[in-house]
């Protein structure tokens, strides 16, 4: 192992003049396994660039929770091996980041609440194992809302994470930490996951691909539950090719994860450029009427145009029940998170009140002490409506409706290849903008919380940006396993608004 | 639907939570505000509908009776806030 | 007054798997604490359940072995309530629809049969266990046995007497037995009962309001706790005072129960569906095998003893009281020996030294008490230190034979040697010899005991008979 790490650096060290010609901000998966497999720049050399990167702006954007450098450059170390045995696959060596409510076996797992602040799972979760299997490199983990619950990552118990574009302004959430690090070039790709959006509403934030896979896709073995029945991880990327690169390795049935399904797709790069020539594209009138702003309307509308342009058959159509999937989801989503969150005890790990005589009140102070704001907001909200008394108002009624949400879903994908929309009803906003009305905090997930309800994929790509220069997120949305769609028409799209670095850190 | 100060106190029980005076009395603002928006979906009629709990159509997903091995014990007990003897510990419990 | 008592019981049972319901770990009775354990079973964040297909078997199994219907369509739900032993604050169980309804088991009671009905069956995972006791500074907990799987049996209101009770808890553990899906240990806590009690009125149709008694693990503890209820609730009810509605423990020690600590929402588990499992479908074909495949039940046994094997109705109630002693049976005739032999074996020593142990368990096959009874049969050994050599057997598990060798008990049938032995005792015993030759047959038996205890009973008996008499007429 010496051996090889001596021989890596002497490699390095000669490499090291090309290594400056790569923008490492601009990088994609892609190049940057091509420079590797070519020698252009060695593993270690790659993954020190993003740890200098790391170090000097994310004080600036806040979008890691921890780094394991040592982890890592070992990681690099064998992948570098790896390469120069003429092994390794377009993983090999790539640095990634990873939302820190995916479980890394003995790095801490936060989830960014004071609950599990100290946390190290001693297990890894499967999405994770996969990408370490094909050589990915572990950076760090990325900042989010408490357990994932939020739109804005301001509900983290660490930090705030800001917005590579404005730093004023949030990532979005609850993936920000995970959006921000590949919109500043701190990783080149990251791990997020979504349950009501939280992967494609930062990623429209931040300007980056975000792509949200058919429910059991991937594996949720060790992403700590949220709603189990919509939880998704997924990968964020700065291009439609490197989303579905990311998705070859973390997809496929896991034995550990019983919703977990083979979807029989071997390679979802496979066909990515064959354009949208005859593709029958439906535009739901719901998602450009109401409370959508101006510039995102704009971009939407223009995108519109160039797929027609491109041969593409856009079409008005309805989603008469876009406008219920809100509640539904808020109910549904609520009542697992109560359920799933019960097990934050006191007792078996994380947290516990230094503040207790008896087990209720250890249960009542480590709770109330250890769970934010919003958490405790959702835990009440779903234990409410599974009470005795409203559960058939209020869970079963949610569950009726979101029938009928995927069956409306299945009826326009019969007329339809895919769906089109805009990711979010508006630009970043303002940090501590909507921190005081949940509710409307709830509403900016419109367009993206009935994907989950039907367990569809969907992809919410870069798609310019508004007058004050904020990206607008473009949102796709297809049927069960039609990701192979979705990223065709998304690359299709992408060379209108290619990945751009922020302004801010461009460096 | 707007709910009351005993019913935040109720659903706080059953959650173990501990909330104070305020924090139930803004629970009882957000949570209404959040549920009459949720009443919209009483104006669907979903009569004879089937509620969907999981999204894919599956079933019969199993595992084989095959004994793994535990882990050590260690390990399971290594973010355990409190622990003696081997075991968990918790506040003494009378029956 | 007179009430008419009302039970109904709900048993729980754990199913005999190797693996947990949800994970891999063992399911193994015993163990150091929290060494049967993995991040799955003590709930460890984004961890998830996978179930064990076995045990969907084994609780249609003994759905079908109690009558009930199977369903085609069952899932699996959430019941949510806060406990240490609860590492995921809520169990895995099932709700709306169990995987077993409307069944039904004959019970015997004085003299007649009645039906019990069963409501359903349903399957979930055991908690873990705190240890309380030994610790001044707090309750500890255990999950070795949490995510062990278990299978709810809830019966109808219909049993009217506390030995009904136990009639049915005890019957309940034998078809379980039987159908090989639970070795119902009960010093194991492997089948608890919760006592549901009421009074009514004779003649009244309205139920009395019930208590619930929970968890007794013995069938001693299900009678007394169920008559104890009934004191305590007519008591109640002829002072003119009602009865509540609430969980008692049933303390075994002092033969009382307490009302339990009254959780404000006790019942408000917010049962919903467990959206980590899919649900399960079974189909009519899958129920037919598992219906084919069930074994031979007691009573079926007793019928093939009786008619096939031609022992008495006593012996066969008593050998297929427990399945083991009935297995032991049927392997003890299958390897040859015969039925009637057999069954005096298992009725008299076997049983004696299962209950001297207090244990169920029989440490050889059939194949062994055939193998001994062959020795008897043949001669090798007498009758006596046959059952000297089944005690032996029984203790260290050994074969017949090598006792038999290890010990020196074969049979003395030297001709020789025994003439000896038995010169010796006739000189010794002028009395009896005077007495044999003057007549008195009974005589010989005297001196033939004598013979057998100088030979420590080794002695071939015949033989010793036949030297004893030919000697003897030579006194003549």
């Amino acid at each position: 192992m010496r051996r090889i790490k001596k021989r890596v650096l002497l490699e390095s060290q000669k490499l090291l003049s090309k290594v400056n010609f790569l923008n490492i901000g601009k990088l994609t998966i892609k190049e940057a396994a091509d420079a590797l497999q070519n020698k252009e720049i060695s593993v270690i050399e790659l993954t020190e660039k993003f740890f200098d990167r790391i170090d000097n702006i994310d004080d600036k954007i806040n979008a890691y929770v921890s780094i394991c450098r040592k982890q890592a450059l070992a990681d690099a170390a064998e992948a570098q091996a790896l390469i120069n045995e003429g092994g390794g696959g377009i993983m090999t060596g790539i640095p990634m980041a990873v939302k820190d409510n995916i479980c890394t076996e003995t790095i801490e797992t936060t989830c960014a609440s004071k609950m599990l602040g100290n946390f190290k799972p001693p297990y890894t979760a499967t999405a994770i194992e996969k990408l370490r299997n094909d050589g990915a490199v572990l950076l760090g983990k990325a900042n989010l809302d408490e357990f994932a619950m939020g739109s804005s990552t301001e509900n983290s118990y660490i930090k705030n994470t800001r917005n590579p574009w404005d730093v004023n302004r949030v990532p979005g959430g609850s993936s920000g930490g995970s959006a921000a690090a590949v919109a500043s070039g701190q990783a080149l790709f990251a791990l997020g996951s979504d349950t009501g959006g939280s992967i494609r509403q930062p990623a429209a934030f931040c300007g980056i691909v975000g792509l949200k896979p058919t429910y059991g896709t991937v594996s949720r073995y060790g992403l700590v539950a949220f709603a189990s029945s919509l939880d998704q991880i997924g990968p964020l990327t700065k291009t439609v090719e490197d989303s579905a690169i990311v998705l070859n390795s973390i997809s496929g049935k896991d034995p550990k994860d019983a919703t977990s399904i083979d979807s029989g797709i071997a390679d979802y790069t496979e066909g990515i450029k064959r354009g949208v020539k005859g593709m029958k594209i439906g535009i739901p009138r719901q998602y450009l009427s109401g409370e959508i702003a101006v510039g995102v309307r704009n971009k939407i509308e223009a995108a519109i145009d160039s797929y027609e342009k491109m041969g593409a058959v856009c079409e008005e159509t309805s989603l008469d029940l876009a406008d219920y999937a809100i509640a539904a989801y808020y109910i549904i989503s609520s009542a697992e998170a109560s359920s799933n969150l019960a097990r934050y005890d006191g007792v078996k790990y994380g947290f516990r009140s230094s503040n207790y005589k008896n087990l209720l009140d250890l249960y009542k102070n480590t709770r109330s002490e250890g769970f934010g704001a919003e958490v405790k907001r959702r835990i009440m909200l779903g234990t409410y409506v599974l009470s005795s008394g409203y559960y058939d108002a209020y869970y079963k009624k949610a569950l009726q409706i979101r029938t009928l949400i995927k069956n409306e879903f299945d009826g326009l994908f019969k007329k339809y290849n895919c769906i089109l929309g805009p990711t979010t009803p508006t630009t970043a906003y303002k940090i501590g903008e909507k921190t005081d009305n949940p509710l409307e905090m709830y509403l900016g997930d419109v367009f993206t919380v009935s994907v989950n309800i039907a367990g569809i994929p969907a992809i919410s790509i870069p798609c310019g940006n508004d007058e004050s220069g904020l990206p607008v997120g473009m949102q796709l949305i297809g049927s069960a396993f039609s990701e192979k769609t979705l990223f065709q028409a998304a690359y299709a799209y992408e060379r209108e608004h290619p990945f751009a670095i922020a302004p801010e850190v461009q460096a | 639907m707007k709910i009351s100060f005993e019913t935040v106190e109720y659903v706080a029980g059953l959650a173990r939570l501990n909330l104070s005076e305020k924090e139930k009395e803004m629970m009882v603002v957000s949570m209404s505000g959040i549920l009459e928006y949720m009443d919209k979906l009483n104006s669907l009629d979903t009569e004879g509908v089937k509620p969907l709990e999981h999204v894919e159509p599956m079933s019969n997903v199993f595992r084989k009776d095959v004994v793994a091995e535990s882990f050590d014990r260690d390990s399971i007990l290594a973010n355990a806030p409190d622990k003696e003897e081997g075991a968990f510990r918790v506040p003494k419990i009378v029956e | 007054m007179n009430y008419e008592v009302v039970i109904g019981l709900e048993i729980h049972v754990e199913l005999a798997t190797k693996s947990k319901i949800f994970c891999g770990c063992t399911t193994k009775f015993g163990g150091e604490i929290n060494t049967h354990c993995c991040p799955i079973c003590t709930s460890m964040p984004g961890t998830l359940p996978v179930m064990n297909e076995r045990v969907v078997e084994f609780a249609a199994k003994a759905g079908l072995a109690m009558n009930c219907e199977i369903a085609n369509f069952s899932k699996m739900d959430r019941k949510n309530y806060f406990y240490p032993d609860l590492p995921k604050a809520y169990q895995i169980s099932q709700f709306d629809l169990p995987i077993c309804k409307g069944g039904y088991v004959d019970i015997e009671i004085e003299g007649k049969t009645k039906r019990i009905g069963i409501t359903r069956i349903h399957m979930e995972e055991d908690a873990g266990k705190l240890l309380h006791d030994q610790w001044e500074k707090g309750s500890l907990v255990d999950y070795n046995r949490c995510g062990v799987p278990l299978i709810e049996i809830v019966s109808e209101p219909d049993m009217r007497s506390p030995e009904e009770a136990r009639a049915y808890a005890e019957k309940v553990r034998l078809i379980l037995q039987y159908t090989g899906v639970s070795d119902c240990k009960m010093q194991e806590g492997s089948l608890r009962a919760d006592v549901n009690l009421s009074l009514r009125p004779i003649g009244q149709k309205k139920f009395g309001t019930r208590t619930e008694m929970k968890n007794l693990n013995s069938f001693r503890a299900i009678l007394r706790a169920a008559e104890s209820e009934i004191q305590r609730q007519s008591r109640v009810l002829d002072e003119g005072g009602v009865i509540t509605q609430e969980t008692r423990r049933w303390d075994d020690d002092e033969g009382k129960s307490y009302a339990m600590r009254n959780k404000e929402e006790a019942h408000d588990y917010r049962y919903f569906p467990e959206p980590d499992l899919v649900p399960i479908e079974l189909t009519d074909e899958t129920i037919n095998k598992y219906r084919e495949s069930l074994p031979e039940l007691s009573h079926e046994r007793v019928k093939r003893y009786i008619h096939k094997l031609g022992i008495p109705e006593y012996d066969a109630s008593l050998i297929t009281a427990s399945v083991k002693t009935a297995d032991f049976f049927d392997d003890t005739v299958n390897s040859g020996a015969d039925p009637k032999t057999a069954s005096n074996w298992i009725m008299g020593n076997l049983m004696r030294l299962m209950k001297e142990v207090n244990t169920e368990d029989i440490p050889f096959g059939g194949e062994m008490l055939h193998e001994l009874i062959g020795l008897i049969e043949k001669g090798a050994i007498s009758n006596n230190i046959a059952k000297t050599v089944f005690a032996e057997m029984f203790r260290t598990g050994k074969t017949p034979l090598e006792i038999v060798k290890e010990k020196g008990l074969e049979v003395v049938s030297d001709a020789g040697e025994l003439g000896q032995i038995v010169d010796k005792i006739i000189s010794a015993n002028s009395k009896s010899v005077e007495d044999y030759l003057g007549g008195k047959q009974k005589a010989i038996g005297f001196l033939m005991g004598q013979v057998m205890k100088e030979t420590k009973g080794k002695a071939n008996p015949p033989m010793v008979n036949k030297l004893l008499r030919d000697k003897l007429e030579l006194l003549k």
